[in-house]
């Protein structure tokens, strides 16, 4: 359990390092040098030292969102099972439970931007609102497929001890369509290029980074560190698909784990060097791509599975 | 119509008392006519005759063609037949208080009171906050939203206020108001000491310094007899090419990060400064500002300098065409680029587009060909006209035009330039004439116009900066385009705020 705990906090603690190390793979292929891989560690206590500034058209609606946000991302991150050891809490159903937790977060992100009643804002909303929908759809495929193949419906189930290699086995070379279903859904619920900027400064064009332009100090600061953990979340799913293994040796496994995730922001950091964005109203289409992959995934899987 | 409007030569003072002068009616007739038929406004404005108003238009077809009328205080719009007299009016309506009556979008255009102190034609009070009392253009409808973006923008940019009619992310209109950066160049020219002069041309618009700097000069040289050597044309060519290579770079670069592509966007920042510092070795100005004055430039090309240059440029263009090639040739950007903001040709020719947004539309209009002045005579310049009028076109024209004046710099550095250095003369004008200078500004053509009076004193001075006509471009760009295309066609035009507030 103290392991478990233990995993979590570092899992928190490391999430804006990781961060960083998809800055430094666009600076080295835009042939700049890059911020230091520690940066977001420095944004983050420039933050937490200022004060917060609130408009005064705005409810404890507007307060409430950065705290939710954060709150939803690191409880989500108490049901993932680290470096395949047993998460901190777990239950049947868990895996529902977690995305709606999600879900939750980004409801009071998209309320508390409502709240400002800046057009900006409520643009971003709608945007925000209307993308995550199709991710639902293929997020809910992902666990249809893995409730096929092990018969339950929680994090640790799917992902703790040897069970992802147990995936490939029975699944076999479908998986990689999971995974990159997985991804497109990693860049899109994290506001990744090609779906949304997060490096722009132009409000019109942005997705995520819109909704939260009124927040400032540490409430920013919050919603930055609920950001990275959530980013974590995804990437440690995709992480724990690829790499499968598991030591005996713990300090092993979490390097391992570690060294998997690291790999998956690296690739993040890859497609946003080497690729433009979408046009807005073609996201849509790229999204959907997940879902079909991941239904052909199941489709396939279920012969194997019987 | 045994007479009509008189042609006239780019740089080239001709007496007042040749220009034509017609009656109002016969004035309006003949230009609308010239304009209907493929004719294009270069400028049109009022100035002082006497105690009353006078217009002038300097049309362009082959030629530059001009005439006058007296001004009366109401007249018939011009713009309800023809489109491309519409900011021109406003301007005048603007700056005298002359009403065209019956003109479709009568609007101040950079909030100001007239110079005549007659009564205002908008009813603005200039005391209250810019825009006064004007009612944007509304939608209305359920699913209908309004985004008001700027003066005060999120970047380092101009102050300009964009106001979008949108129904879900397309937008149905897209409203701009200027103005919020306007000084009063024209006065200011009007009354500053001749060797000031220089120094207000080259702030008009920071990024157009050296073609702003040319048309002053060429416009002062015209009227004073001032002769220029064939080395100072050589150099001013270069200094205006550098100046179009350094801002489409930027351009493209700026581009390339409207859609997120990481990698040409930093490396044309880097090679955007690298073309800046070449003006920077040739005059010790980053913006080509000091470099051109009447009579000549201030700074030789020596051979030594000739040399870096050379050597700078060989260096820089694999760099540029590589670039260029990785933006062109990606797939992601092509799918950003093509197809969107797309302006139809008519649409281009009825708002009389210049430069490279012009012929991104088709319009092949470009002043160093139709219009050579300084060392252009003597160049090649290519069409570069592209057919789709879209962002991907815009860029096109862009990325070959800053691949033809790198070429165009090697040819120049390619032989000794000797030239006699001047630094502010002041030789007394001729009275009672007029010129026009047109330049190729890298954003299109760029004009000045002035008059003088019987001593000799400049009567009148007159500025269009070619976003004068570029930015209705933009609106049109926008319509049932997404709101969150904007930024790209924005950047796709990259018009100047401040030379079109003056």
């Amino acid at each position: 359990m103290i392991e478990s705990i233990l995993l979590w906090t570092l899992a928190i603690v490391s999430a804006p390092f990781f961060a960083a190390v998809i800055l430094r793979v666009k600076a080295f292929f835009g042939g700049r040098k890059g911020s230091p891989l520690l940066i977001h560690y420095y944004t983050l206590a420039k933050l937490f030292k200022k004060g917060s500034v609130y408009s005064t058209s705005t409810t404890l609606i507007f307060k409430l969102g950065p705290l939710v946000s954060l709150g939803t991302a690191i409880t989500a991150l108490l049901f993932f099972p680290m470096a395949g050891r047993p998460p901190v809490v777990s239950f049947s159903g868990d895996a529902i439970f977690v995305f709606y937790l999600l879900g939750l977060g980004r409801f009071f992100t998209i309320a508390a931007a409502m709240d400002t009643a800046s057009p900006f804002e409520g643009m971003g909303a709608a945007r925000e609102a209307y993308f995550p929908i199709i991710c639902e759809a293929s997020m809910f495929m992902v666990s249809i497929l893995f409730y096929r193949l092990t018969g339950e419906l929680s994090l640790s189930a799917f992902f703790s001890g040897n069970q992802p290699a147990q995936f490939w086995s029975t699944a076999g070379s479908p998986m990689i369509f999971v995974i990159i279903a997985l991804f497109i859904i990693l860049l899109t619920e994290n506001a990744r290029v090609p779906v949304d900027d997060p490096a722009t400064h132009l409000e019109l064009t942005m997705i995520h980074e819109v909704m939260v332009l009124d927040h400032s100090g540490p409430d920013f600061g919050l919603i930055e560190l609920g950001a990275f953990s959530k980013l974590f979340l995804y990437s440690a799913f995709i992480a724990r698909l690829i790499c499968p293994f598991d030591f005996v040796h713990p300090a092993l496994d979490v390097a391992l784990f570690a060294a998997a995730v690291l790999l998956v922001y690296i690739a993040v950091g890859l497609v946003e060097s080497v690729m433009a964005r979408y046009r807005m109203d073609r996201v849509p289409k790229f999204v959907l791509t997940s879902f079909a992959l991941v239904f052909f995934a199941a489709v396939i899987t279920l012969e194997f599975a019987k | 119509m045994t007479t009509d409007f008189k042609p006239i030569s780019n740089g080239a003072a001709i007496a007042l008392a040749d220009v034509p002068h017609f009656s109002l009616d016969n004035f309006a007739c003949r230009a609308l006519h010239l304009v209907s038929n493929g004719g294009k406004v270069v400028q049109f404005f009022a100035y002082p005759h006497g105690d009353r108003l006078r217009f002038l238009a300097v049309l362009r077809t082959d030629t530059l063609l001009t005439a006058t009328c007296d001004a009366p205080d109401t007249y018939p719009a011009m713009t309800a037949t023809c489109e491309n007299f519409h900011l021109f009016e406003r301007e005048i309506a603007e700056q005298t208080g002359i009403i065209p009556r019956g003109h479709p979008w009568l609007k101040m255009v950079r909030y100001h009171a007239n110079a005549r102190g007659v009564a205002d034609v908008f009813g603005n009070d200039y005391q209250e906050d810019i825009p006064g009392k004007y009612d944007y253009y509304a939608v209305s409808g359920d699913e209908i939203h309004e985004v008001a973006v700027g003066p005060v923008h999120a970047g380092v940019i101009e102050p300009g206020h964009f106001r979008f009619n949108c129904i879900g992310e397309r937008v149905l209109n897209l409203e701009i108001q200027l103005g919020y950066q306007h000084r009063g160049v024209e006065p200011l020219l009007l009354q500053a000491a001749p060797n000031r002069r220089p120094f207000i041309a080259e702030s008009i618009a920071g990024d157009t310094a050296v073609a702003n700097s040319l048309c002053l000069a060429q416009a002062i040289e015209a009227l004073s007899g001032m002769p220029v050597d064939a080395g100072a044309k050589i150099i001013r060519t270069i200094g205006l090419e550098l100046e179009r290579i350094a801002n489409h770079v930027g351009d493209l670069g700026a581009l390339s990060n409207d859609v997120a592509f990481l990698a040409p966007a930093n490396y044309c920042g880097r090679m955007r400064g690298d073309f800046l510092n070449m003006s920077l070795l040739l005059c010790g100005n980053r913006f080509g500002k000091g470099l051109v004055r009447p009579g000549g430039v201030r700074f030789c090309l020596t051979d030594d300098i000739r040399n870096t240059l050379v050597q700078r440029i060989a260096e820089l263009k694999p760099q540029v065409s590589h670039v260029i090639d990785l933006i062109f040739s990606t797939s992601s950007v092509r799918s950003r680029f093509e197809g969107c903001g797309r302006v139809s040709r008519s649409d281009a020719e009825k708002l009389g587009l210049v430069g490279p947004a012009g012929r991104a539309c088709g319009l092949p209009y470009d002043a160093r060909r139709c219009f050579p002045t300084e060392h252009y005579g003597n160049l090649d310049i290519p069409e570069n006209a592209e057919a789709t009028g879209d962002v991907y076109a815009r860029a096109k024209v862009r990325a070959d035009e800053t691949m033809q004046s790198i070429r165009l710099i090697e040819s120049l550095l390619r032989h000794p330039v000797e030239t006699h250095c001047v630094d502010g003369e002041n030789l007394p004008l001729t009275p009672d004439s007029l010129v026009v200078t047109i330049n190729e500004a890298w954003r299109g053509e760029l004009s000045h116009c002035i008059l003088t009076d019987e001593t000799g004193r400049i009567l009148h001075y007159k500025v269009k900066d070619p976003s004068f006509h570029n930015w209705n471009g933009l609106s049109m760009a926008l319509r049932n385009t997404g709101i969150s295309d904007f930024p790209l066609n924005n950047k796709s035009f990259n018009l100047s705020y401040c030379g079109f507030d003056l």
